[in-house]
């Protein structure tokens, strides 16, 4: 570790602070300021030359002026002192402790942009979560290491389906539980304690990693954060063996720091002012999740974004669903409806499901069931815009059915209680006990074998 | 030997007398490897292909002196490479489950030794051209490697090894040029990747790719050789179109060039693959596949590297006188990784910071697909086939419109079909091929005269729909003749019956061009046979009574590609029962 401290601050904006005539520091370095307090703040190069140096300063540059800030290049990079005790503690973005307990003293220390995995080293994600939810299990199924994210907005429950789903997430047959990493950037004090009661009132405290980065806190840290705890994560994933559930809110937090930085640094805009490196920076972090073939740990990743205006092609979003493996669409509509979860059917989706669910993993008629589900609930959708143009009395019969399917799949199949919890059994036969709605003859997903087990159509019922 | 002066991202500004625009660097304690792309005064900017963390400025650098090239020889086939062609089973071994930085690796195996059978007229004494097959290996069961001379040589053989074994670094012939210089030739050679290779003329191909995928094969066939794009926005399911042109279509070999996309999809393919079998040879796909991985998490400059990468190789193979395939998925993160170099180097953005020369690049990476009489006198092809990534599905992005302008075949994804999981998402109203005309030749030779009239048939059946459809929307259905409510009825039928097909059947994956021919007939039939029906008087809501509909959108599964029969035994059950109707309102008599 350097012991020198230089004086040699040359400006300061935003988040930046750029030294001159520093020889040969290394791009990443993690870096320590003193300003005329004493106060000690941390930073990081983000661009090195032998003339100009450029640092980014996670707290922030409030206060420091040129002549009395003194800089250490400590010669290393950003680091995680990595250790079992880490469970049941709660960390800012740097992963100092916010718990008033001592920091983790550990010989384990990993670099937290971590390195990308080699793909030939990867296991395909194959294993079913029931996480009780019929809209997730049964329409978009979750397996284990796969990342799967929940586009919300504001005001939608988006933290209380992210809480179930902690909660009641399980491998059928298994018994042994996730170990929850939770990551919180730019949240309001009570998120972040709904959470912290979430996990305490279900008794799974001692299994949570909390990174915790309040909407008060320095916006910068939230550059870091996501791939500190994804550092605790593949820790306890990988060397630990456990299974683990990593929870991230919010990214749009994040790709705003991202964007804040990036106009200070000058780097040309892409789309709505976000830089154009905004992709390969979030497929960094989701591509953390996953499997590794001779490990037995996992890491599933369930990020949280709040849409900006509810729009799914904003880059945020749709960056997002390019990188992930799926994603969960929540509904202002049928949050108004009073519908929970409030999950959009049509525009969520799980790329993963294929390969975890039917005859070995769910039940055989499972594929079809969710294909034909859509299939209808998209066709009843259709009918019930028609029959809002002109009326229902109009519709044709077959149409006035498909009406019927809709309401019916929104009240009884996408609705449930917060803390009800359907088994894939359950949430299949309710699938089609409303497949039953509808004639045999309109069912072409499912095979004649499904209808003839499963379907209980009665002519004019 | 020079060094480093700044480090910005993935740009390193290097001082080194004497470097020249292209060449490969290796730079620092690490090794880290890049390429020149800009020479400014007295410095030289690289991009870098391995992350630069760490690297400081004062560290060395060396210059390579020769730009990026990839080693082509036996043993590709099966392997899946970085963007930089370097095996990433061997980086496993060396480095672990992460990608280790500054390793240097070698694209070919140097252990194995191959069984090299020699081209019987190249004996001593005879004269060796470019390109030109100079012996014989097995490489896969399916896949007979023809070892080609490298495209400049040309010369009197001077000594020819015999039939063997032999490792690729091994020499197999010498040949003495005009000049006296004598060449050592080996089982490969090296090509630099920007530099599309030779060939003797160009020629217009005529044979479809088949990928038995009816909306593909029938209603927007690419031609081999021919260049085709898939753009659409996420979840549109992109990634299983590719998939499934990879596992079925009807070339030698296929290329998988997965560039800034999800590490999950190429272990699926990775896993997959091996245990399928190829309609055609009745062998493992993995014996006629090979993959580049430049996932998105990797580093972003040897992203767009990995797309010249693969398209040498698959030019190598069409040199050998191969039908390829090569599938990018996706070209947008191409040309997001050239924006990202572009912006670090201050160039002036035009369109959402997309450098100028977008269009001329994306240009020139399609002008390299296409059916060539190769210099070793045979016939080859390459076909490429680009996913588009629009951001927010919005195709009238730079990516997106400059693609369309070059492409021949355009395969629109659609958001609300996969909403509805109708996949393959294929939009039949946003699509284009220009290459129809020459496909139907094909298919009226081989599988039927009536192709070009029943393809125009449905599709003009889809397009009437559409246009119902939107008056239902405005007024309800009341406004619309009987007729025409059983276009939308037959419309439907189509796309049930006959546009959607599930990747996950069994027996639905892979459709034959007979099967896919017949399944179309029979809708169509059905659809002519309801229409006369309602010109009799038949109401159409007795025809939609009926329980043909989800019983002929279940054919497609149930019958399999062998056995086309019980498609003709299912119109007979359909002609049955509108001769029942028909005799009924028409007042006694039976058909006409």
């Amino acid at each position: 570790m350097s012991e020198i401290e230089y004086r040699r601050v040359d400006s300061i904006h935003g988040a930046l602070m750029f030294l001159r005539k520093v020889d040969g520091v290394a791009l990443g370095d993690r870096v320590l300021i003193r300003d005329r307090d004493g106060r000690r703040r941390n930073g990081q190069v983000i661009r090195s030359s032998d003339e100009l140096v450029m640092v980014q300063v996670f707290e922030g540059t409030d206060n420091l002026d040129l002549e009395n800030t003194w800089v250490r290049f400590l010669d290393q990079p950003f680091e995680l002192a990595l250790s079992p005790d880490m469970l049941g503690r709660n960390f800012n973005g740097i992963g100092e402790p916010r718990d008033d307990r001592p920091p983790i003293v550990s010989s384990v220390r990993r670099n937290v942009n971590g390195s990308p995995v080699n793909p030939a080293a990867r296991a395909y994600p194959r294993e079913f979560i029931q996480t009780g939810v019929s809209t997730i299990d049964g329409l978009n199924s979750l397996v284990r290491g796969q990342k799967l994210p929940v586009f919300s907005g504001s005001g939608l429950p988006h933290n209380r389906l992210a809480a179930q789903i902690v909660r009641q997430a399980r491998l059928p047959g298994d018994s042994s539980n996730f170990v929850i990493v939770f990551a919180a950037m730019g949240v309001s004090y009570s998120d972040a304690r709904f959470f912290e009661h979430e996990f305490e009132s279900s008794g799974v405290l001692r299994n949570v990693v909390m990174f915790v980065n309040l909407a008060n806190d320095p916006p910068m840290e939230r550059l870091i954060l996501p791939r500190t705890a994804l550092t605790a994560a593949e820790y306890l994933a990988y060397d630990l063996d456990h299974h683990v559930l990593v929870v991230i809110t919010d990214m749009t937090n994040y790709a705003e720091a991202l964007r804040e930085v990036a106009t200070e640094k000058g780097d040309v805009p892409s789309r709505k002012g976000y830089p154009g490196y905004l992709y390969s920076d979030l497929a960094e972090i989701y591509e953390r999740a996953g499997r590794l073939r001779d490990r037995h740990g996992s890491i599933t990743m369930i990020p949280i974004l709040s849409m900006p205006s509810d729009d799914i092609t904003h880059p945020i979003p749709d960056l997002t669903g390019y990188i992930t493996e799926g994603q969960i669409v929540l509904s202002r509509e049928l949050h108004g409806k009073s519908v929970y979860p409030p999950v959009n059917v049509p525009p969520s989706l799980s790329r993963l499901m294929k390969d975890g669910i039917g005859k070995d993993d769910t039940r055989e008629d499972h594929p079809r069931v969710a294909s034909q589900l859509y299939a209808a609930y998209t066709r009843a959708l259709e009918a019930r815009n028609l029959a809002s143009i002109i009326g229902a009395e109009e519709l044709s019969g077959r149409d006035r059915r498909y009406l019927q399917f809709a309401d019916r799949f929104e009240t009884s199949f996408v609705s449930q209680g917060e803390s009800e919890e359907r088994n894939i059994i359950e949430t299949l036969d309710l699938a089609w006990e409303l497949l039953s709605l509808l004639p045999p003859g309109v069912l072409g997903r499912v095979t004649a074998e499904d209808l003839r087990k499963y379907h209980s159509w009665e002519e004019g019922g | 030997m020079g060094e480093v002066v700044e480090v910005n991202g993935p740009i390193v500004t290097i001082r080194e007398a004497g470097i020249r625009n292209g060449d490969q660097v290796t730079i620092g304690e690490l090794g880290l490897v890049g390429e020149v792309i800009h020479i400014r005064h007295a410095d030289a900017l690289v991009q870098v292909y391995e992350s630069t963390e760490s690297l400081r400025p004062g560290e060395q650098v060396h210059g390579l002196g020769h730009p990026l090239s990839v080693e082509l020889g036996p043993g590709l086939l099966g392997q899946i490479f970085d963007g930089v062609q370097r095996p990433l089973d061997e980086i496993m071994r060396q480095s672990g489950e992460h990608i280790g930085r500054g390793l240097e690796l070698s694209a070919l195996d140097r252990t194995r030794s191959w069984h090299y059978v020699p081209e019987e007229d190249l004996v001593v004494g005879a004269r060796l051209h470019g390109g030109e097959v100079l012996g014989r290996v097995r490489e896969t069961g399916v896949i007979e490697h023809r070892v080609l001379a490298p495209p400049e040589c040309r010369g009197e053989i001077i000594e020819h090894a015999p039939e063997g074994d032999y490792t690729i670094d091994e020499i197999v012939a010498r040949v003495r040029s005009e000049a006296g210089s004598v060449e050592d030739l080996r089982m490969y050679h090296r090509w630099p990747v920007r530099e599309p290779r030779p060939y003797r003329a160009r020629s217009s191909g005529n044979q479809p790719l088949i990928t038995g995928q009816r909306i593909l094969d029938t209603f927007f066939p690419l031609l081999k050789g021919g260049k085709a794009a898939v753009p659409g926005p996420f979840g549109a399911g992109k990634t299983i179109v590719q998939q499934q042109i990879a596992r079925w279509s009807n070339a030698d070999i296929v290329l998988y060039v997965g560039c800034g996309e999800r590490g999950n999809e190429l272990v699926e393919i990775l896993q997959t693959f091996p245990e399928l079998i190829d309609p055609y040879s009745g062998r493992s796909l993995m014996e006629r596949t090979f993959l580049v991985a430049n996932t998105s998490n990797m580093p972003v400059v040897a992203r767009e590297a990995s797309i010249y990468v693969g398209v040498t190789m698959a030019e190598y193979y069409r040199d050998q006188g191969y039908d390829v395939v090569m599938v990018a998925d996706s070209t947008s993160r191409w040309a997001e990784a050239l924006r990202e170099v572009a912006g670090r180097l201050g160039q002036m953005p035009v369109e959402e910071g997309y450098p100028a020369y977008l269009a001329s690049r994306l240009a020139a990476f399609y002008e390299r697909a296409g059916t060539v009489d190769t210099l070793a006198g045979g016939s080859g092809s390459v076909s490429l086939i680009g996913a588009v990534s629009p951001p927010g599905g919005d195709f009238s992005e730079p990516v997106t419109s400059h693609t369309k302008e070059i492409i021949r075949t355009f395969w629109a994804l659609s958001k609300p079909l996969a909403d509805a999981r109708h996949y393959p998402a294929v939009s039949w109203l946003d699509s284009f091929t220009d290459y129809a005309e020459r496909a139907g030749r094909w298919w009226t030779r081989e599988v039927s005269p009536d192709w070009p009239l029943r393809r125009q048939q449905a599709l003009t059946l889809l397009t009437d729909a559409d246009e119902l459809e939107r008056i239902v929307n405005l007024v309800g259905p009341e406004a619309l003749s009987s007729a025409q409510r059983w276009v939308l009825e037959s419309a439907g039928l189509v796309k049930e019956a006959v546009l959607q097909q599930s990747a996950l059947d069994e027996i639905d994956s892979f459709c034959s061009p007979h099967k896919q021919f017949k399944l179309l007939d029979l809708v169509l039939r059905f659809h002519r046979g309801g229409a006369d029906l309602i010109d009799l008087g038949v109401p159409v809501e007795q025809l939609t009574e009926l329980p043909f509909g989800g019983e002929l959108a279940r054919l497609k599964s149930s019958v399999p590609n062998d056995d086309l029969a019980p498609l003709d035994d299912y119109w007979k059950h359909i002609d049955n029962a509108f001769d029942r109707l028909r005799v009924e309102y028409s007042g006694g008599s039976a058909k006409p």
